[in-house]
């Protein structure tokens, strides 16, 4: 038996944007297990709740992540919608799946960048951010904001897009598809990326599901498991089917993200033609009051939204489960028994998130 | 499995050039939308405080007695819910950035009510 030592990794690593510590355990080279540690960048965001009031608070929750921040106000929106049992206008819905699924679109290809970074494919890595940068600038255009759009209220949204503007939102994104065709060849034959993720990192089925992984690190195991099949905002009446691969290695999680991309561009173009006329916010008045539970499918898996409120215009209680906090028992899963070169690239491939995740 | 597959996209990168802006020779234009700094038309603010009791970072303070408002630039997170909130609309988002400074000051306007303008 080879020699035992453990290492600490993180929680300031090359390979990770946000500090997450893992004491790995190895033997000679092999991973034998791997100890997490989390808590390096809590903010208490949950406990605000307590001092913003829920109008406030929406500009909070959009701040619990710096990546998919539409999608958490748009989380915390639904679930203090549903207190109000308001049902918002009809446009608003579409326009927060079309700002929902460019925000999916960003994601993904910010975190293709980084996985083409963390094997050490750098150009490949700039390509994926170039495509990037193209749908901050139509947040940007369309919201005023790159990264934080403060565009999700209560009741709504707060601002438009004109029909001009969604035209070419569309003529963007059928421009950005070749260019996407293109990367994507390379990450789906290249030799190198490949050797470094095919059979990588390999997670069962029956894993992912007892250990309760989420989103495209259960899609790449062959869960369908997708809360856009929920129906919410928009998306009971747009035809899409969740994307599902069977391998479960790192590869496949490449390759569940990549086919998202395009999925997203078409559910895009599906709101575009589908879109009515119409308000974009409903007046809400008082203060809420009973709780409510809500599930929405953000770029890394399902988030889960709690809020209990009494009445007051403080809310008395919110929870969020993030996706990153439910995938890091199947990362730990994905590290037995790996080679210690091959860490870095199997905690990029669950899509970290830290700072979603200790909020 | 290929083996030159960033081949092609390389050599049309050699032939396009940089894609990013050549600041500072050129700069980039904001959009119309671009939530950039709140300035205030302070003529018409009554006063009422609600900018200040909405604003979700506390950067705004109202001081009715003085008539005087202000703003702390680097505490504002520009949401635009102060505008959204103003009865008299006197809040707008302009589309330029406030500028990088060493430190933090409250940028104050003060609305004159008993001087006589020059021209009357
Ligand atoms: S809400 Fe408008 S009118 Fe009232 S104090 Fe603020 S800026 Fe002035
Ligand atoms: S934009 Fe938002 S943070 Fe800035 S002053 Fe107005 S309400 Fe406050």
């Amino acid at each position: 038996m080879g020699k035992r030592t453990v290492i600490p990794f993180g929680p300031q690593h090359p390979v990770l944007p946000e500090p997450i510590h893992l004491d790995l355990v190895l033997v000679d080279e092999t991973v034998e297990s791997a100890i997490p540690r989390i808590g390096y960048i809590h903010r208490g965001l949950e406990k605000l709740v307590e001092k913003k009031d829920f109008q406030q608070y929406t500009y909070v929750a959009e701040r619990i992540c710096g990546i998919c921040s539409f999608m958490h106000g748009m989380g915390y929106c639904m679930a203090v919608e549903s207190i109000f049992e308001a049902d918002i206008p009809e446009r608003a819905k579409f326009l927060r799946t079309i700002w929902a699924e460019l925000s999916r679109l960003h994601s993904h290809l910010l975190w293709l960048g980084l996985m083409a970074d963390a094997f050490g494919f750098e150009s490949l890595f700039m390509q994926s951010w170039k495509l990037r940068e193209l749908i901050l600038d139509i947040f940007e255009e369309t919201t005023g904001g790159r990264v934080i759009f403060s565009v999700c209220d209560i009741g709504g949204v707060r601002r438009d897009i004109d029909g001009a503007t969604l035209n070419k939102i569309v003529n963007i994104l059928t421009d950005m598809e070749k260019e996407l065709r293109e990367i994507s060849h390379v990450f789906f034959n290249d030799h190198s990326v490949k050797l470094r993720t095919q059979g990588v990192g390999v997670l069962s089925k029956q894993a992912a599901f007892d250990l309760g992984a989420v989103g495209p690190m259960a899609r790449a195991s062959g869960i369908k498991l997708d809360m856009r099949c929920r129906g919410y905002a928009a998306y009971d009446r747009i035809k899409f089917k969740p994307i599902v691969e069977t391998e479960g290695d790192s590869f496949a999680r490449i390759s569940v993200r990549i086919k998202e991309l395009f999925q997203a561009i078409s559910i895009i173009k599906q709101c575009v033609a589908l879109i009515p006329e119409g308000d974009i916010k409903m007046k809400i008045t008082g203060n809420p009051s009973g709780e409510h539970f809500t599930r929405l499918e953000q770029p890394r898996g399902e988030v889960v939204y709690y809020a209990k409120a009494n009445g007051t215009k403080y809310l008395d209680r919110l929870r969020v489960r993030t996706p990153t906090f439910a995938n890091v028992p199947a990362l730990l899963e994905t590290l037995k028994g790996c080679a210690l070169a091959d860490v870095p690239i199997l905690i990029l491939t669950i899509d970290p998130c830290i700072s979603c995740t200790e909020r | 499995m290929s083996y030159f597959s960033m081949s092609k996209i390389l050599l049309k990168n050699l032939f396009h050039g940089p894609y990013t802006t050549l600041y500072p020779i050129k700069k980039k234009e904001s959009f119309g939308r671009t939530r950039g700094r709140i300035e205030i038309e302070i003529d018409s603010c009554i006063f009422c405080g609600l900018c200040q009791r909405r604003c979700p970072t506390g950067a705004i303070k109202v001081d009715k007695a003085n008539t005087k408002w202000s703003i702390e630039r680097f505490q504002c997170i520009q949401c635009n819910y102060c505008s959204e909130v103003c009865p008299k609309k006197c809040l707008t988002m302009e589309n330029q950035y406030t500028s990088p400074a060493h430190e933090k000051v409250r940028d104050e306007r003060i609305k004159c009510t008993n001087i006589q303008s020059p021209n009357t």
